[in-house]
């Protein structure tokens, strides 16, 4: 017990010295918390919108408004034709194609009915499902204007309709910075997680010093603890910080229990620490455990739920998120936070986690080996 | 009682292709309070027979013992009672001297201050750089503390490994004083060194070359055994001199040695006027040759050669 504080002590005293180390720990949570979540937005503004106008009229100009006015479109392009409008798409100058065909008006009026055709460029996919379900959402709420319009004094009810409203549970204005600022402080302890012990266990390897703790009565439990315990603090020093800016800056305050984020965390942060050590028990070279590490996370990234949810994967992509502690913490971090779960409701969540730690670091502690 | 004995070690690198064997079937004592140098070139096994010596390598075969305890079964014993200082610089850089001493004394239980007096005659000496990190002291400077902190813990045994590479010649003098006032305190040391000079320093030297052990013997045993007449040679192109002296008929061996040629002749031939002849024929102005003693180099030469005739 005496030479693991006197192994920690040493571990702290490097950790501080190291810049590096403090910078990453501290400042680029900050940084890429504050940053992120504006980049990455699912919130589609700005498509540029080319309008094909055969019609010319009194509809159809209080149509254009409408939609330039919804604030979601930006007007660019202005074609005689649908295929000049298309050249306009190639060109990337506009992203979706409204055409009026000639007679909309007169259609309207006298028919009591219209048409109207929507073109979206989708190479980019979000942003193309988005901006076509704004414009259809548009048209409809333009054509229900004019309805109410047309039956200022109704005697009775000519067609009934189903009016649909839907209401946005835990998260009531839709705000995606809500959605996404748990998400991203997750990754952030996961890069702590697996990247910095890994990288300060294969150091001690490159420069020899392992050598000299190796011709020693320090056990490899003590080694591992004394590399474990400072980064597992440093992780939870991250959450603090990173619950510490949404709260500032997004103004979110989990509606559940910040002690049971913790507990989550702590247990969590032991799963990557495990995940990390076994990368450094095989790596020999810092570059080689970069590289391992790093492609350990993109997988726990991309298949994490963070950008896409696991519901919509493949069943194979599915089981790989059974291991994925990443996926775990997200969707527990995204439950409480928003929802208020507590711990019954997250159960399953922190056991899996808790045995995905367990295996990760035994097998990490057998594999490492004091001599070759 | 031996303070180390190896028996038929056999370590070999690489896979089944292409394998080197880095020792073959060594074997040797050394006894208590001894200071035994393993002298070899680059690549001889010296590093690799002191790793397996600290447990840091497993052999293929054989068994070594430190202390009487197998460096197999009873590692954890071996690992608390040696002193290892590896040929490459291995403390904590960004901590200070005092830190990396305290912190090594502290894991094997002891303090700078139970075992002072073992490392006071080094320590002073770095001393007046007591704060600062390790990675910003000198070379020397560096090995001081690395054999302080190889020794706070008063290991019985001490291995160095290759402590003098890359040290000026004044600072390998004085570590080689330092190693003789250890040798007063009890502590038995191995040490490895390619500089064949740092062989006299020794009480008993084993001779290593490619994973073998040629010769084992106090390093005056082995310059008597050199049996044959030794020949310092020299004149103004020392290169061709060099040429020209192996391409001689009468030559056994010829190796350059400083300012002078160390030649060895067929049969143990004591010509010199022959020589002088020859060289004159082609043409060498200001010849000196002149009897040589042999030092433990030319001892090696030697013995290599004779290895090579036989394999």
């Amino acid at each position: 017990m005496k030479r693991l504080l006197v192994i920690l002590e040493k571990e702290f005293r490097q950790v501080f010295r190291n810049p590096a180390i403090l910078r990453m720990v501290l400042v680029m949570p900050v940084v890429q918390l504050l940053v992120f979540p504006f980049a990455a937005n699912y919130e589609v503004k700005n498509v540029l919108l080319s309008v094909v106008d055969h019609d010319h009229s009194s509809y159809s100009q209080k149509f254009i408004s409408k939609i330039t006015g919804s604030g979601y479109f930006k007007l660019t392009d202005f074609s005689p034709s649908y295929n000049k409008a298309m050249e306009a798409v190639e060109s990337d100058k506009a992203d979706l194609i409204i055409e009026i065909p000639a007679g909309f008006e007169k259609d309207l009026v006298k028919e009591n009915k219209g048409a109207m055709l929507i073109a979206v460029n989708a190479v980019n996919g979000t942003k193309a499902n988005l901006g076509g379900a704004y414009a259809a959402n548009i048209i409809r709420d333009f054509n229900s204007e004019i309805q109410m319009q047309w039956i200022r004094f109704p005697k009775f009810n000519a067609q009934p309709t189903i009016e649909v409203t839907s209401s946005n549970w835990y998260n009531p204005t839709m705000n995606y910075k809500f959605f996404m600022v748990p998400g991203i402080l997750v990754t952030l302890l996961t890069m702590i997680g697996s990247f910095m012990a890994a990288l300060n266990i294969v150091h001690e390897k490159e420069v020899g010093t392992i050598e000299q703790i190796n011709v020693s009565p320090i056990t490899k439990v003590q080694f591992i603890l004394g590399k474990l315990i400072p980064f597992w603090i440093m992780g939870l020093v991250t959450l603090t910080l990173g619950l510490l800016v949404s709260w500032l800056f997004y103004n979110i305050i989990p509606v559940g229990s910040i002690a049971l984020i913790y507990v989550f965390g702590m247990v969590f942060l032991f799963t990557l620490l495990g995940v990390g050590l076994l990368v450094s028990t095989y790596a020999e070279t810092q570059t080689q455990a970069t590289f391992v590490s790093f492609f350990v996370m993109m997988l726990f990234m991309l298949l994490g739920g963070l950008y896409t949810p696991i519901e919509s994967m493949p069943e194979w992509a599915k089981w790989i998120t059974k291991i994925n502690p990443v996926a775990y913490f997200i969707e527990v971090m995204r439950m409480v936070v928003l929802k208020g779960s507590g711990f019954a409701d997250v159960k399953v969540q922190f056991f899996s986690v808790l045995g995905l730690g367990i295996f990760f670091n035994t097998w990490a502690v057998i594999n490492y080996r004091k001599r070759s | 009682m031996n303070a180390v004995a190896v028996n038929n070690i056999v370590k070999t690198y690489g896979s089944k292709k292409e394998t080197v064997k880095a020792l073959s079937d060594i074997s040797f004592t050394v006894n208590k309070g001894e200071l035994f140098g393993i002298i070899g070139p680059d690549g001889a096994g010296k590093t690799s027979l002191f790793r397996i010596l600290t447990t840091l390598l497993l052999a293929d075969s054989g068994t070594a013992s430190v202390d009487e305890f197998d460096v197999l079964k009873e590692y954890k014993q071996i690992r608390n009672r040696v002193g290892y200082m590896p040929g490459k610089f291995s403390l904590y850089q960004d901590m200070t001297v005092e830190e990396n001493l305290e912190f090594f004394a502290s894991i094997f239980n002891t303090s700078i201050e139970a075992n002072y007096d073992l490392v006071k005659d080094i320590y002073v000496q770095i001393e007046p750089f007591k704060n600062r990190r390790a990675g910003k002291l000198s070379g020397g400077m560096k090995q001081k503390l690395a054999l302080c902190c190889a020794l706070i813990h008063k290991p019985s045994v001490l291995f160095l490994d290759e402590p003098t590479t890359g040290v000026d010649a004044v600072s390998r003098k004085e570590f080689w004083e330092m190693l003789k006032e250890l040798k007063k305190q009890g502590i038995t040391i191995l040490v490895s060194t390619p500089y064949m000079d740092e062989a006299a320093m020794c009480d008993r030297v084993a001779l290593m070359q490619a994973g073998k052990i040629m010769s084992i013997d106090t390093p005056g045993n082995i310059i008597s055994k050199f049996n044959k007449h030794l020949w310092a040679v020299r004149s103004e192109e020392m290169y061709r001199l060099l040429k020209d002296l192996k391409n001689y008929s009468n030559t056994e061996s010829c190796n350059s040695f400083g300012e002078y040629h160390h030649l060895v002749l067929k049969n143990d031939d004591r010509d010199k006027e022959a020589v002088l002849k020859y060289l004159q024929v082609q043409k060498h102005m200001n010849i000196e040759m002149k009897p040589e003693q042999p030092n433990i180099e030319d001892c090696f030469m030697q013995l290599m050669n004779n290895n090579y005739d036989r394999s």
